[in-house]
């Protein structure tokens, strides 16, 4: 399975314990830097009605929906709420102040479909 | 969709993910995890529920999130394909396969347990609007957000579903009736006299209950607005539940041939006319008998899991003896067999003591209970029960069968043994089947929680009326179940009350969130961030340092979050009171922008919907007008009437005063929201009354100001505070109250809790009279806050973090190397 690595910003762009979102060729991805400066990414929306990820909070390590306030681990993408689906999580990192993903190639096909 | 593992393994599809259901998956895996590819449908678009417990839920004493028994990752983690929102449509018997619309799946075995769906009489009107039943987690969901709506509300049907639903209702603050066709209520599990003791019973909760009634039509044109008879009369109907009985779902079953009467027919082993299909379940009859209630599906589960594994090929079901202990609104109930199957030759013994509602009665044939009910006190229940289901003889003295007799000879009631006494093979959770044995055993394997109980042994799990009993457990082989301290706490992650909380924060000089929660804090959520960072706020004013993160969205940018991601824009619009000018503007930028809806509010103002995030600082440019603050918990609106300006009854100028209220007191924070109204004569056009803090003119030309009214959620007539002569007084003592408010309420708590408990004449002591002596500082603390006032949408000149406005950002994706 081939990953892409992909530049998205500067880490300046993401504000301390929040995220941004982001539309790699048609997919949704949120951004996240948390208060201790890790920077981890998910999918944008949420699997329970669509609520756009990268305006939630940050508790931790658990994104929170801003609509209805389901909770979702940041690397593992598991809901704390039972009978919701996880959310998919893409490999992230920092080099020299600049914020990259890793897309792997399922991914990227389906982005690209 | 979550995918099988190993595709080549016998396939065993189920139809049906509730009860019976989920719980025969359970079980079959419990028997052989790695025998089958399993598949489940689910017409229900959730994981697996308690279905039991959807009582709880409407009646506000459980959260939905609280009743799932199995998530999605549980299917997952067993290698199960569930699909959950898919309805099985059609089946083909002879390619062994069956379709869910698009979706078709094969099987080698097929199990039936689709439950039923409720009974809808044939009477007009079933379908007007605001006319429910009560099966599944959206139904409860519905009634419940469309009882807030409601004043009255009718029940159809006094069965045991029909009560919990009148119950459930009731605390929603309606009216409710509920309407039975037999004489008297519950007349499954009880005779005549035992409904009488429950009809005076719910009486007293203030349900009223028509028996004997029957009902002919649901009247109403759109909406429902009443109920009709069949003697002819009527009464009014916000709102009507349909609980009117049970039919199972055999559609399916039928339409591929598969025999059917009442029920899908099954024989001893679950199976149906075809070898290869079975069934469980409320949607089965067994030697010409349904059942609906869990027990006896569970039993059946069991059976058809040994018999599909092969772990026992020859286990059989022979049916079950029903008996429940129930609590229906309050009122504890144990029913066994059928109470109104009544022969010549059987004894009846029974008691009553209609003075504490009491009621026991027992149906003896051939030396055995063949039925019995109690009702009101439980004390001879476990002892009847076990009689009951062992089919053992009966004492002699018939009366042992409630009372236990002394040494001395005397009488005294049965009581519930004590646990000590009880043998381990007792059963204490009837709905699973779990004895005392297993539940103490779980304890000292260090199960010290009642959850944690239920999780290793299902003890609680049913519907949990069994809880109690686990507790008592715990706490006398463990020692004690913690209680909740945190009730009293400002938020959940500092565990203090706020008048500590706020002195620690000062000695510490803790002026951020996250110092704070560092320092005092022991966990983490976002509602107590947002507390914690509107209480920071007050206290440090311009010193407080506004971590961003600690906000939610809304307060991020300003705005409210809408369904799609898009935000909503309400400006300030001082005292209800525009301009032709104001409009026109609104109007051009409303076209401008090509806003999809432009709303009046119910505040008096107009709300621009669905603007996209990147275009709230050019849609408040153009607009030009301050914030109106319909996001954050602050000063909301200020309601008034034209009052005496142009109303030909108005005393008093109420918009010039809600429009200073306004002015002065925009911008203020608080542990909630916060609506004033101002209303120029005692007519209250305003609806000053159920406001925050509302203020009415009366016929003399004075302001009577009163608190602690709201018309939401919760509906509440505002206290009066003081009556005074000028806008100036009006305007201090609202302000005072304010403050007061901001700094000693809870969280969350509006002032419709508030002012009761603090209570009107301990404020109006405090605000009025200075009895504390605090006023000059509440009023300096007015003038503060006043001063710290800056209107938010001004950051669209000035963001205040990367992004703050933008929406998503497109990235192209790089050509492959
Ligand atoms: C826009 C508006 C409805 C409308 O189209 O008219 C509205 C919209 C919302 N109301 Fe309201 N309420 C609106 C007037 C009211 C009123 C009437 C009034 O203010 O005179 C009430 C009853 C009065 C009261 O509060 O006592 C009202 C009682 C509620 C409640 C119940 C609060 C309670 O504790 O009982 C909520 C839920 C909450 O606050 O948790 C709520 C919550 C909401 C939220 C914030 C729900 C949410 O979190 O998204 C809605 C925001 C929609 C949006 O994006 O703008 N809204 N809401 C009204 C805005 C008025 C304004 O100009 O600012
Ligand atoms: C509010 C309430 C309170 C109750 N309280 C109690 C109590 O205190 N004690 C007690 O013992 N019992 C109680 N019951 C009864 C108990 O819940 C039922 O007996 C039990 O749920 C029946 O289980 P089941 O699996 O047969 O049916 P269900 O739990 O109804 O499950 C059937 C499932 O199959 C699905 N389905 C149907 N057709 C299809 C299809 N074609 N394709 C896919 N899926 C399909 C349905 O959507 C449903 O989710 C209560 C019921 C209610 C509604
Ligand atoms: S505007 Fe208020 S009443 Fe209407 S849907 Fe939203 S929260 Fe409910
Ligand atoms: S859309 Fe995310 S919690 Fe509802």
């Amino acid at each position: 399975m081939t990953a892409t690595r992909i530049p998205l910003c500067t880490l300046d762009d993401i504000p301390t314990g929040l995220g941004r979102a982001f539309e790699i060729s048609g997919r949704l991805i949120a951004v996240f830097r948390a208060r201790d400066g890790k920077v981890f990414a998910v999918d944008g929306r949420c699997p329970h009605k669509g609520g756009p990820l990268a305006d939630g909070m940050l508790i931790g390590e658990q994104v929170v929906c801003p609509l209805h306030a389901f909770r979702f681990h940041g690397t593992s993408g598991e809901c704390e709420q039972p009978g919701v689906c996880s959310i998919a999580t893409h490999p992230a990192e920092v080099r020299d102040g600049e914020v990259f993903v890793t897309i792997t190639q399922t991914l990227r096909e389906e982005a690209v479909a | 969709m979550i995918r099988a593992l190993h595709p080549q393994k016998p396939k065993l599809v189920v139809i049906g993910n509730g009860m019976a259901g989920a719980r025969l998956v359970e079980d079959v895996l419990a028997c052989d995890p790695d025998l089958f590819d399993i598949t489940v449908f689910g017409d229900e678009s959730y994981g697996n529920y308690n279905r039991i417990l959807l009582s709880n839920v409407l009646n506000g004493t459980q959260d939905a999130k609280e009743i799932f028994l199995n998530p999605l990752a549980w299917y997952e983690e067993n290698g199960i394909t569930l699909h959950a929102g898919k309805r099985v449509t059609g089946i083909d018997r002879e390619a062994k396969r069956v379709f869910a619309g698009e979706l078709s799946v094969d099987y080698d075995y097929l199990v039936f347990a689709t439950g039923s769906k409720p009974f809808i009489p044939p009477i007009p009107g079933t379908s007007l609007r605001g006319v429910f039943v009560f099966r599944t987690l959206d139904d409860c969901r519905n009634i419940a957000e469309h009882a807030r709506d409601c004043k009255t509300a009718v029940v159809i049907g006094g069965g045991l579903l029909g009560l919990e639903a009148a119950k459930g209702l009731m605390t929603h603050n309606v009216e409710v009736t509920v309407v039975e066709m037999a004489p008297w209520l519950m007349s499954v599990q009880l005779d005549e006299a035992g409904g009488a003791v429950l009809g005076q019973t719910i009486e007293k909760l203030g349900i009223k209950a028509l028996t004997g009634t029957s009902t002919k039509e649901l009247v109403g044109h759109i909406h429902v607005s009443g109920v009709k008879f069949a003697d002819g009369s009527e009464i009014p109907a916000d709102m009507v539940v349909i609980s009117a009985g049970i039919r199972p779902n055999v559609d399916l079953a039928k339409e591929c041939g598969i025999a059917c009467e009442r029920a899908i027919v099954v024989d001893d082993q679950l199976r149906t006319n075809d070898p290869a299909v079975f069934g469980v379940g409320e949607c089965v009859q067994h030697n010409g008998i349904t059942y609906g209630l869990v027990a006896p599906l569970w039993e059946q589960t069991k059976v058809l899991a040994k018999v599909l594994t092969g772990a026992d090929a020859t286990a059989t079901y022979t049916g079950s003896k029903i008996a429940t202990k129930l609590k229906v609104m309050g009122v504890e109930l144990a029913s066994m067999g059928r109470i109104a199957d009544l022969r010549p030759t059987d004894e009846v013994v029974q008691f009553s003591e209609p003075a504490r509602q009491v009621y026991w009665k027992a149906i003896i044939r051939d030396g055995r209970v063949n039925a019995a009910c109690l009702l009101g006190d439980l004390g001879p229940a476990d002892d009847l029960m076990r009689m009951f289901q062992a089919g053992s003889q009966v004492p002699e003295r018939r009366l042992e069968l409630f009372f236990t007799v002394g040494a001395n000879g005397r009488c005294e009631p049965a009581g519930p043994a004590t646990l000590a006494d009880l043998p381990d093979s007792h059963q204490i959770c009837d709905c699973n089947g779990v004895s005392k044995g297993t539940i103490v055993a779980a304890i000292k394997a260090g199960k010290c929680t009642v959850p944690a109980v239920g999780k290793s042994t299902r003890a609680g799990t049913g519907c949990g009326s069994c809880k109690k009993l686990v507790k008592g457990m715990i706490e006398a082989i463990a020692g004690g179940v913690k209680s909740d301290p945190s009730e009293s706490w400002f938020v959940a992650a500092v565990p203090m009350d706020k008048p500590t909380l706020v002195a620690e924060v000062k000695r510490r000089g803790l002026k951020s969130v996250s110092a704070v929660l560092r320092e005092l804090g022991t966990a983490d959520d976002e509602k107590s961030r947002n507390g914690l960072a509107s209480m920071l706020k007050s206290i440090w004013g311009t010193e407080y340092i506004d971590e961003r993160d600690s906000r939610f969205i809304n307060d991020r940018v300003h705005a409210n979050i809408q369904k799609d991601g898009t935000f909503s824009v309400i400006p300030r619009i001082y005292g209800g009171v525009t301009s032709a000018d104001e409009l026109i503007k609104i109007g051009e930028v409303a076209k401008k922008h090509n806003v999809p809806m432009v709303k009046i509010t119910g505040g008096q103002r107009i709300d621009l919907l669905g603007i996209k995030k990147d275009d709230l600082p050019k849609v408040w440019a153009d607009l030009g007008m301050p914030s109106g603050h319909a996001y954050t918990k602050a000063l909301r609106t200020v309601k008034t009437c034209v009052g005496s300006e142009f109303c030909r009854y108005g005393t008093n100028d109420s918009t010039g005063l809600g429009i200073a209220m306004e002015k002065r007191f925009q911008g203020f924070e608080f542990p909630a929201k916060v609506k004033l109204a101002v209303s120029g004569c005692p007519r209250n056009c305003a609806e000053s009354t159920v406001k925050d803090v509302g203020v009415i003119a009366t016929e003399g030309g004075e302001w009577e100001v009163s608190a602690g009214g709201a018309a939401g959620a919760h509906v509440r007539k505002s206290d009066v505070l003081c009556r005074v002569k000028t806008k100036e007084e009006a305007l201090r003592v609202i302000g005072r109250f304010l403050i007061y408010y901001r700094d000693n309420a809870k969280w969350l708590e509006r002032t419709y809790d508030f002012v009761p408990r603090i209570g009107v004449e301990n404020l109006r002591e405090i605000i009025v009279n200075d009895s504390l002596g605090i006023c000059a500082q509440l009023d300096e603390e007015v003038e503060k806050a006043i001063a710290a006032y800056v209107d938010p949408w001004l950051e669209r000149d000035n963001p205040a973090f990367a992004g703050q406005f933008e929406d998503v950002k497109r990235v192209p994706l790089p050509v492959l190397e």
